[in-house]
């Protein structure tokens, strides 16, 4: 493997954990985050009650995966 | 931009090098004590000097030549995607559902791996270079992110910049005079408002880009701050009436959030 396909992989390794890693649900539902302030942008009341509310939501379901997983090691941050 | 947000940015930026600084700081003593401080310090030293080039050759052009309003979904996703995961991950700590993040440990067993084949202590030695180097640098990368996704953002790079070397000055002056203390650093509660302020900014940056006129404008980042701080409180609270009984020396402390 030469150098360059090395860096290619590395740095496509950095992303792969930096955006995905051992929290998938993360990176799914802040794209869905995304669509949904673009869809309801006009909508002010809406809009900043709404994404907070679902950022909330995902924290929290995730976080409680996360204690059903049990404590796995993973990728340190 | 308000002064209140300026200073959150600080703050956050700051707060999220310092933590990573600790675990480099971790690395870089481990290759200085069991193979050879000069090597391990040049090699701290070229990867501060490679993430400075990173943070100046791709924060300016992206302050420069993307539009804001792109820049800030893009910015404000990467964000909250950073932040949650260091919201979840300091939360499932502080509650007792995963082992703190351990420098001793690392320490100890770094020492070891390292150990076999050491330098004179005056001689360079290319192991505790690469040691340091690749400690420091990756560390480092979450860090760089950070400091261009903030600055560039709210067209305040330098100042986040200065923020992030601060810190590193800081914690390596500590560490310095702690050698090998870094245990007693309360990373997780560093990580726990770091992650608040992220996913803050992230979920502001990325409302406004998308269009969102948030109420308050800039204060509203001072309004989610404190919604995810109480959410925080509250999920921990739950999550730790969860736990089982603590037994001996692994109980969590009354206040959930020290380290030890």
């Amino acid at each position: 493997m030469n150098s360059l396909t090395r860096v290619a992989r590395s740095f496509g390794r950095f992303w792969w954990d930096f955006l995905v890693g051992d929290t998938p649900e993360f990176f799914v539902s802040v794209l869905a985050i995304v669509a949904i302030a673009f869809a309801i942008r006009s909508v002010h009341v809406a809009a900043y009650l709404v994404l907070p509310s679902l950022t909330v939501i995902v924290l929290v379901a995730s976080t409680l995966r996360g204690r059903k997983a049990g404590d796995v090691p993973d990728h340190e941050h | 931009m308000s002064t209140s947000s300026t200073v959150v940015l600080v703050l956050a930026v700051f707060g999220a090098s310092a933590v990573e600084m600790v675990e480099a700081l971790t690395l870089v003593v481990a290759a200085g004590v069991s193979r050879s401080w000069r090597s391990a310090l040049e090699g701290s030293a070229v990867a501060v000097a490679v993430l400075a080039v990173v943070v100046g050759g791709v924060g300016l052009p992206l302050i420069h030549y993307v539009p804001i309003n792109a820049l800030r979904v893009v910015v404000g996703a990467l964000l909250l995607v950073l932040g949650l995961s260091w919201l979840r991950k300091a939360i499932l700590r502080a509650s007792g559902h995963k082992a703190k993040h351990d420098e001793d440990a690392i320490f100890a067993r770094t020492t070891t791996e390292l150990g076999a084949g050491r330098a004179e202590a005056s001689g360079r030695d290319g192991v505790a270079f690469v040691v340091a180097f690749k400690g420091v640098f990756l560390e480092g990368m979450e860090v760089v992110l950070i400091v261009v996704s903030l600055g560039a953002s709210q067209h305040r790079l330098g100042i986040a910049a200065v923020a992030a070397g601060a810190a590193v000055v800081i914690v390596a002056g500590i560490g310095a005079l702690v050698a090998r203390q870094l245990s007693q650093v309360p990373e997780n509660t560093i990580k726990m408002g770091v992650g608040i302020m992220l996913t803050s900014f992230g979920l502001f940056w990325l409302g406004e880009g998308a269009g969102v006129r948030w109420p308050g404008s800039d204060l509203a980042i001072l309004v989610l701050i404190g919604v995810f701080l109480a959410v925080m409180a509250g999920t921990v609270g739950w999550m730790r009436s969860l736990v089982p009984p603590p037994t001996g020396a692994d109980a969590v402390d009354a206040t959930g959030v020290a380290e030890r």
